[in-house]
């Protein structure tokens, strides 16, 4: 696989900011750790023969059982997982990074994770980390404007994430 | 002007205005193209800044995908790029199939290619006749509504539906075409093809619409990759990228074998390919770049669409050709409660507005533990602002026009 070399390099320059590398999934994809996010995908943007220069997708998703039964059952502790889809317009390849978080900073004061916003790599990333932030509740440090931007901004809660309960009422208008 | 002056009834310039000015558009605005509301500050005619606010039709299908199986899932897919639902239908159906590792028989890969080169005319078609009408041209509207007409018919007739269609699923597709549709499509094809030179004459030719759309909302090539730009975007910036050329193997291997050209100006000369002259026999010339286009301003992003409608003519006269060859099953689409492997698999495919990428999640269960789309018109969208700060105010309409967006899809 072409991505040998890729992670071969990584590993070289980031030591222990590389976790994970799974070469053998669907698509090829690469575990980092938050502190080590932006010079990653910085050197993913610029390095020779990748130069991923395109952020396709940034997902968010949330790893959590609210049915205890189930929770016991499985092998990882609730957390949220970044996903960010890259590729290449220059070579045409593709590479999968995720980094993971802990599901709150602090759930008892209702803080919001923290992760660096890699939007000052990839612009297009500005508005897909708003999306994340409105939907799953992630806070991306050094984001120029962290708003809502698909629920109105007064909205509470953060839909995609698996412990979500639809309000019951939202200005005068019934949830259910 | 002085104070004094106001006793003069004559004068009529005292006490001018002249701060800026905040002007809301949409989200009920016609040349928006659904439910988009911009934000605009103005100095005069200028606008300085721009801000679009989305989500006015956001109908939580990621969400939704966690409730529902990857077969029930599929007619969420037609809502969200109501204008190609086929190409929608598409991109999760390979998504799924990528997941499951499925692979579809000969005669379903060109049956997709077939509907959905058709899909890609009929919603070009569209975005060449609402752009038309964002400029103040509203007869190209009748003509390309007409033509559209004749294939949402063919496609009634495939499928049942004349809009969202829920056709191509995860396997293979709903049912096969029935007996004789190819003939009245190439029937069709036959009579679109003496039909799109008038569109020409329409639009890309004429002064009027050439004076509004060159030089304004230049898109250089390294911005449209920083903003995430795709598609006609992308590629009316004169970058060469094209996902039917350049995706993922089992996108790809879909146009195996077929003769196409990736639309795209070249960066030094500035011409496009002429490939599209084959498709006129009897010697049609195809309108040159005007003088006044600028690589990546409004009118390349609507030629690019326009000459994609001939490559789209070509893709789908082999197709017919090819499906016609083929015998068997079309595909069977999976079951209705099929579990999905645990896994996660992501896919892009091509659609008519750009890149659309399904993201699927599996915990082993029939309903998928996460689903994302990932929107062409998302990122397309957000690159308005840079594109419409220092244009005419009337400018707006078309330097959005030339984006082409749809809102089901942003907002989904």
């Amino acid at each position: 696989m072409s991505e040998i070399a890729l992670v071969t390099q990584l590993k070289d320059k980031f030591g222990d900011g590389i976790v994970t590398v799974e070469l053998a999934a669907i698509d090829a994809w690469v575990e980092v750790t938050a502190s080590a996010l932006i010079d990653v995908c910085e050197f993913l943007r610029d390095v020779e023969d990748y130069h991923y220069d395109m952020c396709n997708c940034i997902t968010a998703i949330d790893y959590l059982h609210t049915d205890p039964k189930k929770a016991e059952k499985v092998d990882w502790a609730p957390h949220i997982e970044l996903v960010y889809h890259l590729s290449s317009i220059a070579t045409k390849k593709t590479l999968v990074i995720k980094v993971k978080i802990p599901r709150w900073k602090d759930e008892a004061a209702q803080q919001l994770p923290e992760i660096p916003s890699v939007a000052g790599v990839w612009t297009t990333a500005i508005w897909h980390e708003r999306e994340v932030y409105d939907l799953s509740g992630v806070n991306f440090i050094g984001h120029p404007e962290l708003k809502r931007i698909l629920c109105p901004d007064d909205w509470e809660g953060y839909p995609l994430r698996k412990d979500y309960e639809m309000p019951l009422e939202y200005h005068g208008m019934r949830g259910r | 002007m002085s104070a004094t002056n106001i006793d003069d009834p004559r004068v009529i310039e005292f006490d001018v205005r002249t701060d800026e000015m905040l002007i809301n558009m949409g989200p009920q605005h016609p040349s928006t193209h659904g439910v988009l509301r911009l934000a605009l500050r103005t100095d005069g005619e200028i606008v300085s800044d721009l801000e679009p606010h989305i989500g006015y039709l956001h109908r939580c299908a990621e969400k939704i995908g966690e409730n529902l199986t990857a077969r029930q899932f599929v007619p969420y897919t037609d809502r969200m790029d109501y204008l190609a639902a086929m190409n929608m239908n598409l991109g999760w159906a390979l998504t799924i199939e990528k997941l499951l590792d499925h692979d579809v028989p000969e005669k379903g890969r060109h049956l997709r290619v077939l509907i959905c080169e058709m899909n890609r005319i009929a919603s070009h078609l569209v975005a060449m006749g609402t752009y038309g009408l964002d400029l103040g041209a509203f007869s190209p509207f009748l003509y390309a509504f007409r033509e559209r007409e004749r294939i949402l018919d063919l496609f009634e007739k495939a499928c049942g539906a004349r809009l969202t269609y829920s056709y191509i699923a995860p396997g293979g597709a709903t049912a096969d075409l029935p007996v004789g549709w190819t003939a009245e499509c190439s029937k069709f094809i036959n009579q679109f093809k003496k039909i799109i030179p008038e569109f020409h004459t329409l639009l890309t030719t004429n002064a009027i619409f050439i004076a509004r759309t060159t030089g304004v909302g230049i898109l250089s090539p390294r911005m449209a990759i920083d903003y995430g730009c795709t598609g006609p975007v992308l590629r009316g910036s004169g970058v060469y990228h094209d996902l039917r050329f350049h995706g993922e193997e089992r996108y790809t291997e879909l146009y195996d074998g077929y003769e196409f050209d990736v639309i795209c100006a070249d960066s030094e000369t500035g011409k496009y390919p002429s490939s599209h002259q084959e498709v006129y026999k009897d010697g049609l010339e195809y309108p040159d770049v005007p003088s006044d286009a600028i690589l990546g301003d409004c009118w390349h992003r609507f030629y690019v669409r326009m000459l994609e409608v001939v490559q789209s003519v070509r893709l789908i006269e082999q197709s017919i050709v090819k499906y016609d060859a083929c015998s068997g099953s079309h595909g069977e689409p999976i079951k209705l409660t099929q579990k999905l492997p645990v896994g996660e698999a992501y896919l892009e495919t091509e659609a008519p507005r750009g890149q659309m990428g399904f993201y699927v999640v599996s915990d082993g269960q029939s309903n998928p533990w996460r689903v994302r789309a990932r929107s062409s018109c998302f990122s397309n969208l957000y690159v308005t602002a840079p594109l419409c700060r220092g244009v005419l105010l009337a400018d707006v309409p078309a330097v959005v026009g030339s984006l082409d967006v749809v809102m089901g899809e942003i907002d989904r």
